[in-house]
């Protein structure tokens, strides 16, 4: 059919007019680094693993994870989770509860029987790792992961680590801890326990190790100087914890202080109140805002009948009884002496002071750096002494699982790159997705999942875990509260907004692609992206 | 077959001969009784299938016909005066998009003063629009006219109007020749566009053009005109092989071969024109008559072969350029450019006054005689022509024109006043 | 009631796509076969709310129409950038006649269709708010009272965008427009009383109207998928913001329109028969100002001559229409 000249045109003939001549700025997919990842002491790929458990692929969820962190269901039940004090839906309603999903991997992970993926083809390379805590399994891990011989000495008769003689099983129940400990030792890494390495060259050399990570943890406990009676029944927390691993169970009275303000002395108190004490105090010489210890910690275990003595210090210990100073803080905050004092009845009390480590194995070692109690290490975990590295308690940092298993991660990088004569280049972080970034209206609606708690005598009278973890329905709501930030999570809405066609969709998984033949540059994309994946960027002239 | 029947009766049936699938209606007089008879005969079913769609203006009813002939469907409307101004804007892209839409227009004077009678100022102040324009004298031509009109417009995709003389023609009542079916499927082959709106093979229809092309699809459509001037006498050979009339055609001239002074003419006034050449050759006077059909496209070749032998021609027409004088006339001159002959144009029958044997009479003998002025208003009121402009000199507000003459005749308000 | 939203997959239908979702309670947007209308290459202006608008409504109409549609286009914007000779960006065919007649064009085609029995075959009609409240409302009542199979589309940018910003009857109250200059003591244009063509088109009793915008894209597909499964006159107004006209930034348009729909501005409902059947609730509402001072055409109502008593009579008539229409979530809800 002769169709009328001009007035009648072909169908679609406009792609001859290449709109993209107007741009002046162009769009570009980016990713940024959402703030849960950038906080997350062990490096995990937060967003990365929520984006499959959202769509209910908890196992590909737990491969992405575990890329980073062996230890999910102990890091759901132990880590801070700094990641969900991050998390940019915490601006919006609450934040993800990042942790709660990720104890429900580990928990799956441990009831479907998934395993870590073979390691890569053998490099004939040996590690040591001192110390199976959760910076030594780390490392070693993420070493037979690439493909390293890894044997871990451990002085200890269990692994775990502070994991097993620090936190409380009502806190991590010692079936999770050894389901996770034992995938990691299916890999192939050595585990000999009760063997304490008392000179580290020696252990190396014997052994015939290439390289070594020391994670010995700090399981010293710190004393104060208190006067006491030699009746006076004085423990530390260290020693409280690491007994109720064994056969003989702490005898710690019915009326148990504790003196300190950190996470062990609430575990300790928590314990007493366990076994039996009638009354747990924790004596601490400042305030509940200056406290160290975590505040839901403090508020569950205040829940369970905990006391807490504010601004006091022992100065004096008796058979029965203690004699206490009230202390103010000053306008700096420091707590100073009042000289007012008081008597209080105590059984025991245990000293939860902070802890230090045993450096006997690098007595010795030439180049290393020591200083406050730990081991200084470079950059890159190293030692001063070539091919020693070291992380976990016993290296200047945070003391908690989480940094220590980031630790083992980072050393396990370095550790390779060193054994194959390189160094290790971290992949440049991009730019953090800053709550500003977002469009947030397009997230639905979804307040936070509450955890389930043990009930009150339950948890007053045995170990039985406190925090419950959430069943497959509420993990996949949980997940899908994630926001995604900085990384695409194929919503489409680029595909859908453009008002030009000029986003080409690829297909499930596959993400988009400008077609900058036809963008005009207008900024829809990037105005309506939810999670900040494109930004704009000038043209060039 | 034979009716007797009202001149928008028999162009009814002739619509529905040919089948229209889309018919929109408004009414405005004097076309109306067209589409009421239309409008009866859908609704009873038998013209079928066929949506009979009672619009609210003409301007909707010309933009539905060019909705539905641009889907493929066969297209009709009437309308006449006001209402074909009312339309313009959509008469000028039915013929801008190409699509052959048949409107009868049933000829009115245009207002204000408003008027209902027939001239044919409405049809003509369409004349550039695009559309092809065919007058017809009679009833039967009007309904032969619109057989033809579709086979045309379709074939060229382009408009027609058939125009017919309101009141004169539309609301006669005169025997009438109605075809049957057959004759006119014979002779009318179902729509085929040029271009249709059709998902299966999807088209962009009314583009914006620009300069780089405007002046080439304006060409088209004057091309597409000159075209017509070749089929329209074929179309009416056809025709009258067909239905055993003459009919139709781009001219018809009326004892023409040895006058000297040819009457030039449009519509329904040729019948008295006739009878007053009659007369005259009987009294032994050379006249004849040139009736124009196809006014658009204009036939200048037609014409000028028709004038060519005879001294002088006078054309009289029921129009009015305002501020120049005649309009068919214009066309006339230019058809005989370079002949030296001799033209005179009479203005007649301006809002339905009548054109009177006795007038013509004495017009044509001043026309054979060359005595009358390039320009002739017939039958005009002089004396309250003057009055009212001898008013108009003496007082600023000398009041409403029509009225005032008609004071002046001393007719209807005069009582009042 | 009214378009139900997915209540919770991370995004619910808040966004074009969701991979959430089963494929069949996705967006026609979100489909790499959706038929993509009006084609790349379009010379609207960047951002251009109406391009989107358009391709958002006549590609929903495709789907529900198994692609078996017939688009009518009156003058303007849309026409204009769509179909400059010799290229259309229109994938589906398509006539633009005239300014005034979109309706009446629309109404030949559906009797066209109808005549020729090919009762698959759906026509929509589209026009902006110039041709569809003013110079075509007389073709588009007309079309209404007869109920002709027609489904039409109002793209209300709120003033005549092609001819250069001159103001509409869709014109807000104190916008500038080239034609109502913000001069004078009563600057901008006039605090009529407006002119609701949905409430209008309403009046008729056609079997659908509604409103939607191009920030509630879920709710404009069921929309349009809802009127298309429908026969009759039916009448979508649909809400798209123009950068040009406005004076907004580019990449604001869905923006300017989801605070048009938030602020009360522009009320999203839907209504059979001439009475309202849902409303699209207000998610977190804003006052006028937050919709209005992004806007340069409302740029002289803030800043050193401030008209804060023009704004208040703004906002009250976004109060009306939030009570007017219950746009608000019921209290303990």
């Amino acid at each position: 059919m002769s169709k009328p000249f001009a007035i009648t045109l072909k169908p679609g003939t406009s792609l001859a007019n290449l709109t993209g001549t107007w741009r002046t700025e162009r769009p570009v997919y980016i990713n940024r680094l959402p703030p849960c990842n950038n906080a997350c002491p062990a490096g995990e790929n937060i967003q990365g693993w929520l984006f499959h458990a959202e769509s209910g692929d908890y196992e590909q969820a737990w491969r992405v994870l575990v890329q980073d962190n062996p230890l999910p269901a102990v890091m759901g039940r132990v880590c801070y989770h700094p990641c969900e004090g991050a998390c940019n839906r915490g601006q919006l309603d609450e934040s993800v509860g990042i942790n709660s999903v990720e104890r429900f991997l580990g928990d799956e992970a441990i009831k479907q029987g998934w395993k870590f993926d073979a390691p890569a083809t053998s490099t004939g390379k040996k590690v040591l790792v001192v110390g199976a805590g959760p910076s030594g399994l780390s490392a070693a891990y993420h070493l037979a992961r690439k493909g390293h011989r890894v044997e871990i000495q451990e002085a200890g008769p269990l692994a775990g680590g502070m994991m097993r003689f620090g936190i409380p099983k009502y806190r991590l129940p010692r079936e999770v801890l050894d389901a996770e400990v034992a995938r990691i030792l299916d890999l192939g890494v050595r585990l000999t326990l009760n063997t304490k390495v008392a000179n580290i060259e020696q252990s190396m050399k014997q052994g015939g190790f290439d390289a070594a990570f020391l994670a010995v943890g700090a399981h010293i406990a710190k004393r104060a100087f208190i006067p006491a009676g030699d009746a006076a029944h004085i423990v530390d927390a260290v020693s409280v914890l690491r007994s109720m691993e064994g056969e003989d169970k702490p005898m710690l009275g019915r009326r148990v202080v504790v003196y300190g303000g950190g996470n062990t002395a609430i575990d300790v108190a928590r314990t007493a109140k366990r076994l039996g004490a009638t009354e747990a105090i924790i004596v601490y010489r400042r305030t509940r805002e200056k406290m160290p210890a975590h505040d839901f910690e403090v508020e569950e275990a205040l829940q369970e009948g905990v006391m807490i003595k504010w601004l006091s210090t022992i100065k004096q210990a008796e058979e029965g009884s203690l004699t206490v100073e009230k202390m103010v803080l000053d306008d700096k905050g420091v707590p100073q002496p009042t000289g007012e004092f008081e008597t209080m009845e105590a059984d025991s009390l245990v000293l939860a002071l902070g802890q230090d480590v045993d450096l006997s194995l690098l007595e010795g070692v030439a180049g290393l750096e020591i200083s406050n109690g730990t081991v200084q290490v470079s950059p890159d975990m190293m030692t001063g002494f070539p091919g020693i590295f070291a992380g976990g308690d016993m290296v200047p940092s945070e003391r908690t699982v989480t940094v220590a298993v980031g630790h083992g991660k980072k050393a396990a990088r370095n550790i390779d790159a060193w054994l194959r004569g390189a160094t290790y280049q971290p992949v440049a972080k991009h730019e953090i997705a800053t709550f500003d970034k977002l469009n947030p209206w397009y997230y639905s609606d979804a307040d936070k999942t509450v955890r389930p708690m043990l009930d009150m005598i339950r948890r007053q009278t045995s170990f039985d875990e406190v925090q419950g973890g959430l069943d497959e329905t509420n993990a996949l709501f949980e997940a899908r509260r994630c926001l995604s930030c900085g990384n695409c999570f194929e919503c489409d809405n680029c595909y859908g907004v453009c008002p030009d066609n000029a986003v080409i969709k690829l297909g499930p998984g596959k993400g988009f692609q400008f077609n900058y033949d036809y963008c005009k540059g207008c900024g829809l994309c990037v105005a309506e992206c939810p999670c900040g994946a494109i930004k704009m960027v000038p043209e060039e002239t | 077959m034979l009716k007797q029947t009202e001149g928008s009766k028999a162009v009814a049936e002739a619509i529905s001969l040919c089948r229209p699938e889309v018919i929109c209606a408004y009414p405005i007089s004097p076309q109306t009784h067209i589409v009421e008879a239309l409008g009866e005969m859908v609704k009873a079913g038998r013209l079928t299938p066929c949506e009979f769609i009672n619009v609210e203006s003409e301007f909707a009813a010309m933009s539905v016909a060019i909705g539905a002939s641009a889907a493929g469907a066969r297209a009709y409307t009437a309308t006449a005066s006001q209402g074909l101004l009312f339309m313009a804007e959509a008469v000028y892209n039915a013929s801008g998009l190409g699509l052959p839409i048949v409107m009868t227009v049933a000829n009115r004077a245009i207002g204000a003063p408003i008027n209902i009678w027939n001239d044919h100022s409405d049809s003509l102040s369409q004349r550039d629009s695009g559309w092809m324009q065919l007058f017809a004298e009679t009833n039967q031509e009007a309904v032969d006219l619109h057989i033809q009109a579709f086979r045309l417009a379709e074939e060229l995709s382009m408009p027609i109007m058939v125009c017919m003389d309101g009141f004169i023609l539309t609301h006669a009542f005169e025997r009438v020749d109605i075809p049957s079916q057959q004759q006119v499927d014979a002779y009318l082959p179902p729509f085929e566009p040029r271009q249709v709106l059709d998902p299966a093979e999807p088209v962009s229809i009314g583009a914006m053009v620009g300069p780089e092309a405007f002046m080439e699809v304006r060409y088209l459509a004057h091309a597409k005109q000159m075209q017509a001037i070749e089929r329209i006498p074929q179309l009416a050979a056809e025709f009258k092989q067909a239905f055993g009339r003459d009919s139709g055609g781009l001219i018809r001239t009326y004892c023409t071969e040895d006058a000297e002074t040819i009457i030039i003419a449009m519509g329904s006034v040729l019948g008295t024109i006739k009878d007053t050449v009659d007369e005259m050759r009987l009294e032994g006077h050379k006249i004849g008559v040139l009736g124009i059909i196809s006014y658009r496209p204009f036939p200048l070749a037609q014409v000028r072969a028709a004038l060519i032998n005879s001294k002088r021609f006078l054309v009289l027409e029921k129009s009015l350029a305002v501020g120049m004088g005649g309009i068919v006339a214009t066309d006339v001159r230019m058809a005989v450019t370079g002949t030296g002959l001799k033209g005179f144009t009479a203005i007649a029958g301006l809002g339905g006054r009548p054109i009177t044997k006795a007038s013509l009479h004495k017009l044509f003998r001043e026309a054979e005689g060359e005595a009358l002025p390039p320009v002739t208003f017939l039958d005009l009121d002089w004396e309250a022509v003057n009055k009212q402009l001898e008013r108009e000199r003496q007082t600023r507000r000398s009041g409403p024109v029509a009225e005032n003459i008609l004071h002046d005749k001393g007719i209807v308000s005069a009582k009042f006043g | 009631m009214g378009f139900q939203p997915v209540k919770f997959y991370q995004t619910g239908t808040f966004t074009v796509g969701n991979r959430l979702l089963a494929p069949m309670d996705r967006s026609v947007q979100a489909g790499q076969t959706r038929s993509n209308s009006i084609n790349s290459g379009h010379r609207a202006c960047q951002g251009c709310g109406e391009a989107l608008g358009a391709r958002y409504a006549i590609d929903a109409a495709m789907a529900e129409s198994n692609n078996q549609l017939i688009a009518v286009n009156a003058t303007g914007c849309l026409e204009v950038f769509s179909t400059p000779y010799p290229e259309s960006s229109w994938q589906v065919p398509w006539i633009h006649s005239l300014f005034g007649n979109a309706p009446a064009v629309a109404t030949g085609v559906a009797a066209a269709m109808k005549v020729k029995g090919k009762t698959d075959v759906r026509v929509v009609a589209q026009g902006g708010d110039g041709s569809t409240t003013d110079i075509g409302f007389g073709c588009l009542s007309g079309m209404f009272e007869r109920n002709d199979d027609v489904l039409y589309i109002c793209y209300d940018n709120e003033a005549y965008m092609n001819t250069g910003v001159q103001r509409s009857s869709a014109t807000p109250p104190a916008a500038r427009t080239a034609t109502t200059m913000p001069v004078g003591p009563e600057p901008g244009n006039v605090f009529g009383q407006g002119k609701n063509l949905p409430e209008i088109a309403m009046a008729h009793g056609i079997p659908y109207v509604a409103t939607a915008t191009v920030a509630d894209l879920r709710d404009l597909e069921y929309k349009v998928r809802k009127a298309m499964k429908m026969h009759g006159a039916r009448y979508i107004h649909l809400f798209v913001p123009c950068p040009l006209g406005w004076g907004t930034a580019s990449s604001d348009t869905i923006l300017m329109a989801r605070l048009a729909k938030e602020s009360g501005m522009f009320p999203v409902f839907e209504a059979e028969h001439g009475e309202v059947t849902g409303v699209l609730k207000i998610r977190r509402q804003v006052p006028v100002e937050e919709y209005m001072k992004p806007q340069k055409r409302f740029a002289h109502l803030f800043g050193t001559h401030a008209r804060p008593d023009m704004v208040a009579r703004i906002q009250a008539i976004a109060d009306r229409n939030i009570r007017k229409y219950g746009l608000l979530e019921d209290e303990g809800n």
